[in-house]
């Protein structure tokens, strides 16, 4: 470094020529805006600018090979009689609504589980995180298909204990199950945050509890559970803003009608059939907005609650 | 060994067995004769094969598997040097520099870590289709190389916060400008932030099926995920070795990635919160 010409210093980007003074306050100045270039670009031209083009496409009855014509609200209004617009609000609502308990709590009781100073910890929180790289892609979509069509593994396996569903791939009643139990099954990415959270409650609360004549329950609910509140809260905004953009794995198991009977017609997957195969742009614009909508207010619903529950003690220690 | 830590291990391999089922399975199905596989249970073929591996290899639409596999490449090489560069450059600027609106930016950054990329596909895709850009990769890789993942920025900025500040005093004092403190100082001790960005960018390109399916329409430029669907309506049922094992496939990287590199990724996931 000590050999960089002292010359170099006028000539370094954001660098205003003056007394040093007023460099200071001046910061940093053109070279922040230099570094952040690309980024700056990519805010204006691919979110800023779709964002407010697709507000206004909202608006409009828009086919792609049309110019955009002006509905007022229309597409809104129309969504609400759509009644496989219904279906795949119900469908996703009910996915969210169970998915992200089951995996949340599955992650947690591993987490627990693992959560001790005894050797192979970390062999097997990196076994259990492997899932969650894969559970998302087309290949784990078709293997999670084959165990569960007509007389496949899970099929078989439910009949020896005396369960007759049929395959839950064609079963109306069970298909939106299978995806629920494919979400869990992730369940590594959270419950490695848990982990990490976990190890920071003080050893000396358990102990002092315990002297006091408090069982493992008691410990959990009233130690364990509050202190580690805000990885909790983490998990749950998380994951409730993952599942409701579920893609993959629904595509793949339902194709773009959510087969069997609609019950795995996703939002994000009937939003895509308006959008890229009717082109209805419009109205699909309307859709994403509407899920932009649904989602703001469920975060700020989670945030509101939290103040209730998620406890933040001074020291993270 | 005490009976408490036996027991300990037993449960959590128990455990861990339900959670890898379904992999194991689906390895020795690759194996077994295309008609048995629905139907066993079994973990061992009876009778092992690797004719499936061999129709898998064949490809779809008289596209060999390597054209695919090529594909999945050249998007998730393209894909990391986009992305680490221009996330770096983003991190270094939000964690070091001074300078105007840099707060409102940040803010800005940080709100569109959540927000979902449907409000923004359709009039992306009307634009790159006025620019004649459908049916090309340009759409799937811009966005790499304008930093538009905030997640990795976001991962830049938390690193690089933790960077000793005297570290860049001194450098100045030798005369080094932004450039040289970025490439000269930053960089190198930013190393674990840009690995776990590099690997995570790889693995979610190579598993990305919702952009190349929006912008990509002739198959021969069709990365795995793509392939394995047109597969999937091509031969529905009639040849469900070849599918099993043609999955299996796509998965080497990822899982090659996981075994190289699972401290970088499970600790990226611990600090960072990133999604798997």
């Amino acid at each position: 470094m000590a050999t960089v010409a002292p010359t170099r210093r006028a000539e370094a980007p954001g660098q205003p020529a003056g007394p040093r003074t007023r460099v200071r306050r001046s910061g940093d100045g053109v070279a922040g805006y230099l570094f952040l270039s690309p980024w700056i670009l990519g805010i204006l031209l691919l979110t800023i600018g779709p964002m407010l083009t697709s507000l206004y496409l909202s608006f409009t009855d828009y086919s792609l090979f049309t110019a955009p014509e002006w509905v007022g609200l229309d597409n809104y209004k129309r969504m609400f009689e759509d009644a496989r617009w219904l279906k795949s609000v119900q469908v996703t609502t009910i996915y969210v609504a169970v998915a992200v308990p089951v995996k949340l709590a599955a992650a947690l009781a591993v987490a627990l589980l693992l959560n001790n100073k005894r050797k192979g910890q970390g062999f097997y929180r990196a076994a259990f995180y492997g899932p969650s790289l894969i559970g998302a892609s087309v290949s784990l979509a078709i293997v999670w298909k084959a165990l569960f069509t007509d007389d496949a593994v899970v099929d078989r396996a439910l009949r020896v204990v005396g369960i007759h569903t049929g395959g839950w791939a064609g079963n109306p009643d069970f298909s939106l199950l299978m995806l629920v139990l494919l979400g869990a099954w992730q369940l590594g990415a959270p419950m490695v945050i848990f982990l990490a959270g976990l190890k920071q409650v003080p050893v000396e609360l358990h102990e002092a509890a315990h002297v006091d004549g408090a069982g493992r329950w008691r410990r959990f609910r009233s130690i364990t559970l509050p202190m580690i509140s805000p990885v909790v809260f983490f998990n749950l905004l998380l994951e409730t803003i993952n599942s409701f953009q579920v893609f993959t794995s629904a595509y793949i198991v339902g194709g773009p009608n959510g087969s069997p009977a609609g019950t795995t017609l996703f939002y994000t997957i009937y939003l895509y059939d308006r959008g890229f195969s009717d082109f209805r742009m419009g109205y699909a614009s309307a859709m994403a907005w509407m899920l932009l909508l649904g989602v703001g207010l469920i975060t700020l619903f989670l945030f509101r609650t939290a103040r209730g529950w998620v406890y933040y003690s001074g020291d993270k220690r | 060994m005490k009976l408490s830590t036996v027991a300990w291990h037993a449960g959590v391999l128990a455990v861990l067995a339900i959670v890898l089922y379904p992999i194991v399975w689906v390895v020795a199905a690759t194996f077994k004769p295309s008609a048995d596989i629905i139907g066993s249970l079994s973990l061992l073929p009876s009778a092992p094969t690797t004719a499936n591996y061999e129709r898998a290899v064949e490809g779809i639409a008289s596209i060999s598997i390597g054209r695919f596999f090529w594909n999945s490449t050249i998007l998730a090489v393209l894909s990391v040097v986009g992305t680490v560069a221009s996330s770096a450059l983003a991190g270094y600027a939000f964690a070091r520099l001074r300078f105007r609106g840099r707060g409102a930016m940040f803010a800005l950054m940080i709100s569109t870590l959540l927000l979902p990329f449907h409000v923004l596909i359709i009039p992306q895709y009307a634009v790159f289709q006025r620019l004649g850009l459908i049916d090309t990769y340009v759409p799937l890789l811009i966005g790499k190389f304008l930093a538009a993942e905030a997640f990795f920025v976001f991962l830049m900025v938390q690193f690089m916060r933790t960077i000793p500040q005297e570290l860049d005093e001194s450098a100045k004092m030798d005369g080094a400008g932004h450039w040289g403190i970025f490439w000269h100082i930053i960089l190198p001790l930013a190393r674990p932030a840009l690995i776990t960005t590099a690997i995570f960018t790889f693995i979610w390109s190579w598993n990305d099926f919702f952009g190349p399916l929006v912008y990509l329409s002739t198959p021969d430029k069709y990365p795995l995920p793509l392939a394995l669907q047109l597969f999937v309506d091509e031969a529905s049922g009639s040849d469900f070795g070849a599918l099993m094992a043609m999955s299996m496939l796509a998965l080497v990287p990822v899982i090659l990635f996981f075994l190289f590199f699972q401290r970088f990724l499970v600790e990226g996931v611990s600090t960072s919160g990133l999604k798997g």
